[in-house]
């Protein structure tokens, strides 16, 4: 049992969800959470130790400028702190049993470095994220089915809900074989559903970026890694939510749970 | 030799990006590829070793979907090819983030000062011919202002070698000298002179500058220094920025005689006079309950949010770049605004965008005159342009409409607006105060100087002509701004500044030139300055007005800190000189003088322009109905017809790509509804996550009413911005609003023979503003004017409909009581706020109809109007309101329809219960354009304690269905109107859908 549970939210470069991921953090329970510059941990005045759950928000990291995050796994790979590249760090983080989430451009970030959906813990890249069908940013609700089978420790519980989505770069590809062992081995803990039939769909706008079998999200084998391309620090309170004026809604966002999972698997295995 | 890497997507998956390009080509050129796959070209100017160079190239690639390959054209199946870089100089963003890659990659080392450029290769498949293929190039890929592109057939292509590799690098070999220029010139000279240097100074000017350096004192101080007699280039060219129309706002500054018909009234400034006026006699009718902080001296407004917080605010225009390059011209439009909040007092952290967009109709079909480009391509760029710019820096864009007209065509008018926040103390000191103090350091930090943007400032002081500069045009890099704001507000919070200010329109002259006014000089040493490449001239340095840079001032004890902090966030600082005491602005390069000004003469020297404005009034008498060609027409008809009019449809196409809800604090989005796509009429959004207390944000836009009388055009754009901001819950007790002017020339010339007019309009359109600011006692807190909107060549001019926009800021104290436009249940009792006059001059419904003449809608009792909104916030603070929309463009039927069809609901109104006046045709009714008016739905359970508080000022006109239809009965007792809302909202949703495209 962990008595104080520490977050680390990356910031800078181009990430720009830090604060409400942050506020999320708090809210769902988080002892300590701290903001921290990628350039803090590339100049060596900060690391990731002594946190329990390390979160990649949201942004245009280097401008998606190489395609979403991919600047970034240069930079991240490259960058040495005592003979110790950035990438070895978060690796070292996972190997000690922490957690690592990655939201959005943050989840582009986490596939681009081979962290998911890390099959048999191989970390060279498996799977990529790559352009939206239409070839546009949307910024758009949705709603997700969660697969109860799948091992993420941060879709416990969860059985369907909304979130926005906000992204350019949201489509799931991989070779054939790669998603096939993806979804026999429920890897992709989150779907995009049909609100109708309640079916995952390819279907645009309910699927706003065509990825196979609805696809919205990716955990590694063990659970403790998890990227997803929907937004959950965007529901937090029942006023983010786009019809809450016309609708009876708790007070709490249904995003908070994610978070709260996250640290409540961390109060009990620490 | 350079090397060229070339990344492909695997031919299995499918590209996105070749497909869209595919669907544009179809769209915007009515042309039809088969298909188009896209390569992405890195070419890299150094010689590392062939691993290292392999290594990056893989890098590079996203090894999943993509392959690369060095020095080996990938290009296989295709006919043509089109592939397009940029032009040396021009910013290529993807190029910079490819260089600091390839420097982690390769070692700085290796790569040196050499740099990385991008291009991209369309590959297109079908039988197209050249000349189709150049249009392809010309009029979609890419803008030649800032373009370089090459076309190949396939027949004709290189396999084995590929491209010709072509590396757009600048290179002036030009040494760095300041040049005299005599001014000793007959007044034919001077005026040429002024125009062969874009400096848009008149000749009274120029004389007034001559005179200047006539001056014994001059002379023996410019001696005492070892400068001549004559003036320099940069001295020249700082005159021409300081004293620019866009800088220095003459017009509004100006002496005016105004005519009204017999009356003639003297004028000393409008500004002075009617917009700090204005906000001065409302500042001292606050008397304590004054929430303003610091207006119309910095950047932006500032006043009081909470105790805690203090909000700043800025509405800028970026028309003149936009007309040339839409997408460059918005994106540093954006990211502009931005750095004027975040550089206001001791810098704000940025919460929210606006956009507004004055645009000639996308269906265009006519001629297109000379340098224009088509309105479809400006209406996608200058899209993309506040897409990218807003969602890459992660501020959300939250509120914005379009307008259109086709005078828009000669220049399409941008606005762009930015929110930020900043706690009330900062380190102990009220957070919108700076100051720059003598010894203190002169930091450049963020972006490099180029070429790109001199001139920018005195272009848009003058219409756009053939010889408008395309080094005026720029592209915004929001990448290195963002690390830039990140390290700033850091560099805020440890106290490293004692001033900040942004690098805006005349660069470093402007910006050096405005924080040495707290000191009373400085020394700037130029040649310090970090430029993209050599050769920059000393006047190019100082006045360009290259993006993603903010001036500061830091004591030199915290020099050291803050430039390490600087670099250490992948942020450029340099020290480029001292602000002194003064009296004078001391320019060197190299420890030589180039320039020197007294700064009291740059500030004050400019003479006051004497201009006449006379007014004439037109004829509001209405026209005869029956004689329009639409006359057969029934009211259903004409409804769906009018919701379907470009100012009224639907915009879901823009929202969905611009990310409105980033940051978190999201309570009333752009969108709402049933299907999230009913049209708010504002926004709100918490910007402190751990308050409940919500910022409000809408606009007001009439350009229309311009053509009758510019008074009623700017009270009704005031009224229907702070409508909008009343519709979803702010206190109209605590809003501030910003004006933004876009005229047409309105000083008369020989080619502007009307000039009188378009200057009494303006005059007309200030006391509006300021008479009706009063009334409602709402304090202007920053504002902007941009003169010269008219576009001439040949014997084409086209000036733009006068043009104001109010943007209003207010606050809803409990988000949780937010209210929305969407009807929210059947049963729901409807009714209408205000009261509906004969005003159908310049509404859309006679536009439609094609009629001529009518009274234009203007406020009948302002103070009565405002109290109308005080009791309508009461009963939304007491949660007795369902829904509430604002009757604006096209009036009660407009209304009706939109709140119905967004709650997915109907609605049955009875004309005969609508409070009005002078009015006796249905037609009327629906569509007059009164402002002062809301629908409102009301549940059946708070009808009473409702109608307590709102008393005879509301009418109940009606009841919200179940059944989904629009059932209208008219004067006469009779169904004028019985619609399924399902057709209505088809209308409204299909004109600028696109739908083709996605």
């Amino acid at each position: 049992m962990s008595d104080t549970v520490r977050v680390l939210v990356l910031a800078g470069n181009g990430i720009n969800c830090e604060n409400e991921t942050a506020h999320a953090c708090k809210l769902a329970g988080a002892d300590q959470v701290d903001i921290v510059y990628i350039w803090d941990l590339a100049a060596g005045k900060a690391t990731l130790d002594g946190y329990h759950i390390v979160l990649f928000p949201g942004g245009f990291l280097d401008g998606d400028d190489l395609g979403s995050a991919k600047a970034s796994t240069i930079r991240l790979r490259h960058t040495e702190v005592d003979n110790k590249s950035l990438v070895s760090q978060i690796r070292d983080h996972v190997d000690g049993g922490g957690l690592v989430m990655g939201i959005c451009n943050g989840f582009q970030l986490m596939i681009k470095l081979g962290l998911l959906p890390s099959l048999d813990g191989i970390h060279d890249p498996q799977a990529t994220l790559t352009w939206n069908d239409s070839g546009r940013f949307e910024d758009r609700w949705v709603t997700l089915k969660v697969d109860p089978d799948s091992p993420s420790i941060f879709t416990k519980g969860i059985d369907t809900l909304e979130l926005p989505v906000r992204h350019g770069e949201g489509k799931i590809v991989a070779p054939v074989e790669t998603m096939e062992t993806i979804n026999e081995r429920h890897l992709a803990p989150m779907a995009y559903i049909n609100p109708e039939t309640g079916e995952p769909t390819t279907e645009y706008p309910y699927n706003p970026n065509g990825t196979y079998l609805g696809m919205a999200a990716l955990t590694d084998p063990s659970g403790r890694l998890f990227g997803m391309m929907p937004h959950p620090e965007a529901f937090v309170h029942r006023t983010n939510h786009p019809q809450w004026t016309r609708k009876e809604l708790p007070e709490e966002g249904a995003g908070l749970i994610l978070f709260k999972n996250a640290i409540n698997y961390i109060k009990d295995n620490f | 030799m350079p090397h060229r890497i070339e990344i492909k997507l695997k031919n299995e998956f499918v590209d996105a990006i070749g497909l869209r390009a595919k669907s544009e080509i179809k769209s915007y050129l009515n042309l039809q590829a088969d298909s188009v796959r896209v390569i992405d070209v890195y070419t890299l100017d150094a010689e590392p070793e062939a691993e290292l160079l392999q290594l990056f190239a893989d890098e590079l690639c996203d090894p999943v979907i993509q392959k690369n390959s060095v020095d080996k054209p990938m290009a296989d199946d295709f006919d043509w090819i089109v592939e397009v870089g940029f032009k040396p100089g021009v910013t290529d963003n993807v190029g910079r983030t490819a260089t600091e890659s390839a420097a982690m990659v390769m070692g700085s080392d290796v790569l040196g000062d050499s740099a990385v450029y991008t291009s991209r290769q369309y590959l297109i498949k079908g039988n197209l011919s050249f000349e189709e293929i150049e249009s392809v190039a010309t009029d979609l890929l890419c803008n030649t202002l800032i373009n370089r592109f090459v076309v190949i057939k396939r027949d004709d292509f290189d396999f084995e070698n590929g491209m010709p590799v072509t590396v757009p690098k600048v290179t002036v070999t030009a040494e760095p000298v300041a040049n005299e220029i005599s001014l000793e010139l007959s007044d034919e000279e001077l005026v040429n002179l002024s125009k062969e240097m874009t400096l848009a100074l008149s000749l009274d000017e120029m004389q007034v500058i001559r005179d200047y350096y006539r001056r014994p004192e001059v002379k023996e101080e410019r001696a005492a220094k070892g400068l001549s007699e004559n003036p320099t280039d940069i001295e020249i060219e700082v005159f021409a920025q300081t004293w620019s129309e866009h800088c220095k706002h003459k017009i509004f500054s100006s002496n005016i005689e105004y005519h009204d018909g017999d009356t003639t009234e003297n004028i000393s400034s409008l500004y002075k006079t009617y917009i700090q006026g204005a906000t001065k006699a409302v500042r001292e009718n606050m008397g304590d309950s004054d929430y303003c902080l610091s207006v119309f001296k910095d950047n932006a407004g500032v006043w009081k949010f909470t105790d805690d917080w203090n909000l700043v605010f800025k509405v800028e225009t970026h028309n003149s770049p936009s007309a040339l390059d839409p997408y460059g011209g918005a994106l540093t439009g954006i990211v502009g605004v931005n750095r004027d909040p975040h550089g206001t007092g001791k810098g704000s952290r940025l919460f929210c965008n606006t956009n507004v967009f004055c645009l000639a109709d996308p269906y265009y079909k006519g001629e297109l005159p000379p340098r224009l480009l088509h309105p479809r391509r400006v209406m996608e760029g200058v899209r993309e342009g506040v897409e990218h710019g807003g969602n890459k820096s992660g501020i959300p864009t939250v509120n914005g409409s379009l307008s259109f007209d086709e005078r828009f065509l000669g220049k399409p008018l941008v606005f762009a607006g930015t929110g930020g926040i900043m706690p009330a103390l900062i380190n102990g000191e009220p957070s919108q105060n700076k100051q720059a103090f003598p010894g203190d350091r002169i930091i450049m930090v963020g972006g490099r100087i180029g070429k790109d943007g001199i001139h920018g400032a005195t272009f848009s002081s003058e219409e756009l002509h053939e010889g408008s500069p395309a080094t005026a045009v720029q592209i915004g890099d929001p990448i290195t701004q963002k690390r830039m704001t990140d390290f700033l507000l850091r560099a805020r919070d440890e106290g490293l500044m004692t001033c900040l200010t942004d690098n805006g329109a005349g660069g470093l002259s402007s910006s050096v030139g405005e924080m040495a006014e707290d000191t009373g000089g400085a020394i700037v040493e130029l040649a310090h300055a970090p430029l993209k490449y050599q050769g920059l001239q000393p006047w190019e340095i100082f006045i360009s007005e290259a993006q993603e840079r903010m001036t500061a001032a830091v004591s030199p004890e915290k020099l050291d800190r803050f430039i390490s902090l600087a670099n250490e966030m992948g942020v450029e600082a340099t020290d480029l000189g001292e602000y002194t005491e003064g009296p004078n602005l001391e320019l060197r390069y190299n420890d030589k003088i180039v320039g020197m000004f007294n700064m009291e003469f740059l500030h004050k020297g400019l003479p006051q322009m004497n201009l006449t404005a006379v007014w004439e009034a037109k004829d509001e008498s209405n026209p005869n109905v029956e004689s329009s060609a639409l006359n057969g027409l029934n009211l259903n008809d004409r409804l769906e017809k009018i919701l379907g009019r470009l100012d009224i449809c639907s915009k879901e196409y823009w929202v969905r790509q611009y990310d409105h809800e980033v940051q978190g604090g999201s309570v009333v989005k752009p969108l709402t509804g049933e299907n999230n796509d009913g049209p708010s009429d504002a926004s709100i959004v918490r910007p402190v996550l751990d308050l409940m207390k919500g910022v409000v944000v809408g606009h007001g836009l009439c350009p229309r009413y311009s053509d009758i009388d510019t008074y009623h055009m700017s009270e009704c754009a005031l009224d229907e911005a702070v409508r909008n901001l009343v519709c979803v819950g702010a206190d109209p007790d605590k809003m501030a609003a910003l004006d933004n002017f876009c005229w047409c020339d309105p000083v008369e010339s020989p080619s502007n023979p009307d000039g009188q007019y378009k200057l009494a309009q303006l005059v007309r359109s200030t006391k509006a503003l300021k008479d009706r600011c009063i009334d409602y006692k709402i304090p202007l807190v920053s504002g902007k004017d941009s003169m010269k909107n008219d576009y001439s060549i040949g014997d084409t001019k086209i000036s733009i409909p006068p043009t104001l926009l109010v943007t209003a800021v207010g606050e809803i104290e409990d988000s949780n009581l937010a209210v929305t436009m969407d009807a929210k249940k059947a049963g729901d009792i409807v009714y209408l706020l205000g009261k509906t006059y004969n005003h159908m001059g310049k509404t859309h419904y006679f536009d439609m109809m094609g009629l001529e003449g009518g009274a234009v809608p203007k406020l009948d009792n302002p103070k009565k109007t405002i109290e109308s909104y005080r009791w309508l916030h009461k009963a939304m603070k007491s949660a007795l309101v369902a829904s509430c929309h604002d009757l604006s463009d096209g009036g009660l039927g407009v209304a009706a329809a939109e709140t119905a069809f967004s709650g997915g609901l109907g609605m049955k109104l009875n004309l005969s219960e609508v409070n009005c006046e002078d009015m006796d045709r249905d037609d009327f009714i629906l569509f007059s354009e009164s402002p002062g008016r809301f629908l409102i739905t009301v549940s059946p359970s708070k009808k009473t304690p409702f109608e307590i508080i709102m008393g005879d000022i509301v009418k109940e006109i009606g009841v919200v269905t179940e059944e989904k239809t629009v059932e209208v009965t008219g004067l006469g007792g009779e169904s004028v109107i019985s619609c399924d809302t399902a057709a209505l909202k088809h209308a409204w949703q299909k004109t600028l859908s696109f739908k083709e495209e996605s």
